[in-house]
């Protein structure tokens, strides 16, 4: 860019961050860095007109207390040192060049927007959908609203068995009463009160000690009202005598599981599950090999599941082919095998293996005053509390390299001043926190009329057609 | 709330830079200047509180009074105490960062788990036989003189990296 940096000069030569995301990760790195010194000033760059990333678009309708972390990233917002823009697309609209030009650091933590393929023949015939993109209809992302799921088939086969693959299977089976209450998009909501699915089979590689779920989302299964467990007891072969041997956590999560699948349940429990509608269960030493069409094409059929068996115990067993196979009817698969980070600007190193940003305790290789943050840095596993200390890590980070020097931050940087020109010579108009709190007002009044915590807006044009009033 | 929390709070949001206070994880070292200010208010009623005292990550001991009602929780955010990311969820058993760990007597005097509480507990960073977690421990004044220890970090569990818990 053709400019000179002493046009802009900040008097001051208070330390200037810029952090490309504006989920948990962004949030939480802003928040480490503000705390820490009283000079440093933050700018949170968002392609979406909303902010909160995951915590808006991945986290279940009916989990809203893990929301609240967006009352600590609302202080941090407005917080006089912290500016939010929204609508700004980094990587097309500025790039990450021209936002180290402006900034002493960038730090990258837009997450992972992708996901993983299973690799199958069929995986592209309608009624096999990711995960992430189930999710993201069912919340509200605005890149998913298309998606429009068909749930007129009576079996449905998730592929994964972690918390993922559990918040799905209970919104594909939670009584309507019970999201109506939710933040649950309306779209959404009406294609459950129209679903047909009735069974759930939550399928995983490997055997019951290595559910990568935990145990509070399998006890909502467990509990969830109109349904009734169905599982396979010879799975749990070898179970009972390895509990004695399991670290707390994974024994409690092992004994509810093989409670559920194989205790004679007492005569209220019995009496619940004759009246059941649906049911759900896990299937064990199953790996997806092809997804089959049906007669006319159109959709999914059924799906074939190669046996396994374990080799080795705990975390490590590996999954071992045995050669037999078996088919499912089902007209819904939704793999739910893993997120995954792509690159958005190829000035920054990428690494394709591992779908990572290459780093060392957030400070990313080969690259001065870059950093990175959440699951672009560590991979897409965790939760929010996850998210936090990884978050904290990587500030730490950036705060030693001020401190020893090896950030300089001795000559002042215009930071916003000159990507907001940047972005307007462009035509690109960002979107202010208090732009944001005018479309958060709009979806809490209109979800108020319905008895919903909020009911989001659906488009990009709708929220920054909000934005601009 | 007590009266005095309340008056406390109004007060200390004059103080505050931002222009909107909830009931989010507190900010404390930014309000080193504010401390002083708070913790010389005389509450209306001293006899009936109960002290606790906290070990941080660095291993200082911060000695607070409280009210009895009060969880750990409540009491770490209105004493502005200053443990990093410490209450994520704000208190709704959605989250293990408000991990504590007490000795065995302490422990043994703080009543029975609740599956919800084991379930979030059972995924805190460095579990042990005498952890809990902070927002479901509602001070009384048979607890008078509690140590509570924070440990060293607030990772969930949760954190796989080959995919499994």
């Amino acid at each position: 860019i053709g400019w000179s940096g002493k046009a802009f000069l900040s008097t001051s030569c208070c330390p200037k961050v810029c952090i490309v995301g504006s989920g948990p990760a962004g949030f939480y790195t802003a928040q480490h860095l503000i705390k820490a010194r009283q000079d440093v000033e933050v700018d949170i760059y968002e392609r979406l007109p909303v902010p909160f990333g995951l915590v808006r678009f991945g986290v279940a309708p009916d989990h809203p207390e893990v929301k609240n972390v967006i009352n600590t990233f609302t202080q941090t917002a407005k917080h006089s040192r912290c500016s939010f823009y929204g609508n700004v697309n980094v990587g097309k609209d500025v790039t990450v060049g021209e936002l180290q030009q402006a900034y002493h650091a960038v730090v990258l933590s837009y997450g992972a927007e992708g996901n993983r393929r299973v690799g199958v023949p069929g995986e592209d015939l309608r009624g096999v959908y990711s995960a992430k993109d189930f999710v993201g209809w069912y919340n509200g992302l605005p890149s998913c609203r298309e998606l429009s799921p068909d749930l007129s088939c009576e079996t449905a086969v998730i592929l994964g068995q972690g918390n993922v693959a559990l918040d799905v299977a209970r919104i594909l089976l939670s009584p309507l009463d019970t999201l109506k209450k939710t933040d649950i998009t309306q779209p959404a909501l009406e294609a459950l009160a129209e679903s047909q699915v009735r069974k759930v089979l939550i399928v995983g590689r490997r055997g019951p000690m290595q559910v990568a779920c935990t145990i509070k989302e399998l006890r909502e299964m467990v509990n969830l009202p109109g349904t009734r467990p169905e599982m396979v007891a010879a799975d749990f072969e070898g179970v009972p005598e390895a509990l004695k041997d399991l670290p707390r956590p994974r024994k409690r999560l092992t004994e509810l599981l093989m409670k559920t699948a194989m205790e004679v349940p007492g005569d209220k429990e019995l009496e619940r599950r004759k009246n059941a509608t649906k049911i759900w269960g896990f299937r064990f030493y199953r790996s997806p090999t092809e997804i089959f069409a049906d007669p006319s094409h159109s959709r999914t059929a059924g799906i074939r599941l190669a046996v396994n068996r374990l080799e080795g115990s705990g975390e490590r067993a590996q999954a071992v082919l045995t050669g037999e196979v078996e088919d499912v009817s089902c007209g819904l698969v939704i793999s739910s095998i893993g997120y995954k980070s792509l690159p958005i600007d190829p000035s920054v190193p990428f690494d394709s293996r591992r779908a990572i940003v290459p780093n060392s305790v957030g400070r990313v290789h080969q690259a001065a005053g870059l950093y990175c943050s959440g699951w672009l840095k560590t991979g897409p596993t965790g939760v929010i509390a996850t998210t936090m200390n990884n978050s904290f890590d990587t500030a730490r980070s950036l705060l030693e390299d001020v401190d020893s020097g090896t950030l300089d931050i001795s000559t002042g940087k215009p930071g916003s001043q000159i990507v907001s020109m940047l972005l307007e010579e462009r035509g690109v108009k960002p979107v202010t926190f208090s732009d944001w709190e005018k479309i958060d007002s709009l979806e809490m009044r209109k979800g108020e009329v319905c008895g919903k915590p909020r009911e989001k807006l659906l488009t990009v044009e709708e929220m920054l057609k909000v934005a601009r009033t | 709330m007590a009266l005095v929390t309340a008056m406390r709070r109004l007060a200390q949001v004059s103080l505050r830079e931002f222009s909107r206070r909830s009931t989010a994880v507190s900010w404390g070292a930014f309000h080193t200047a504010e401390r002083s200010f708070t913790t010389g208010a005389q509450p209306l009623r001293s006899d009936n509180k109960v002290t606790v005292h906290f070990i941080n990550r660095d291993g200082e001991k911060i000695t607070v009074k409280a009210l009895p009602g009060d969880s750990l929780l409540d009491v770490v955010i209105n004493e502005d105490l200053d443990f990093d990311g410490f209450g994520a969820c704000e208190g709704t058993l959605a989250c293990s960062t408000c991990h504590l760990i007490f000795d065995e007597e302490m422990y043994k005097k703080l009543g029975p788990v609740t599956d919800e509480e084991m379930d979030m507990l059972d995924l805190a960073y460095g579990l042990t036989e005498t952890s809990r977690l902070g927002c479901q421990i509602c001070l009384t004044k048979s607890l008078e003189g509690m140590v509570a220890r924070v440990p060293e970090s607030v990772a969930d569990i949760r954190q796989t990296k080959d995919g499994s818990a």
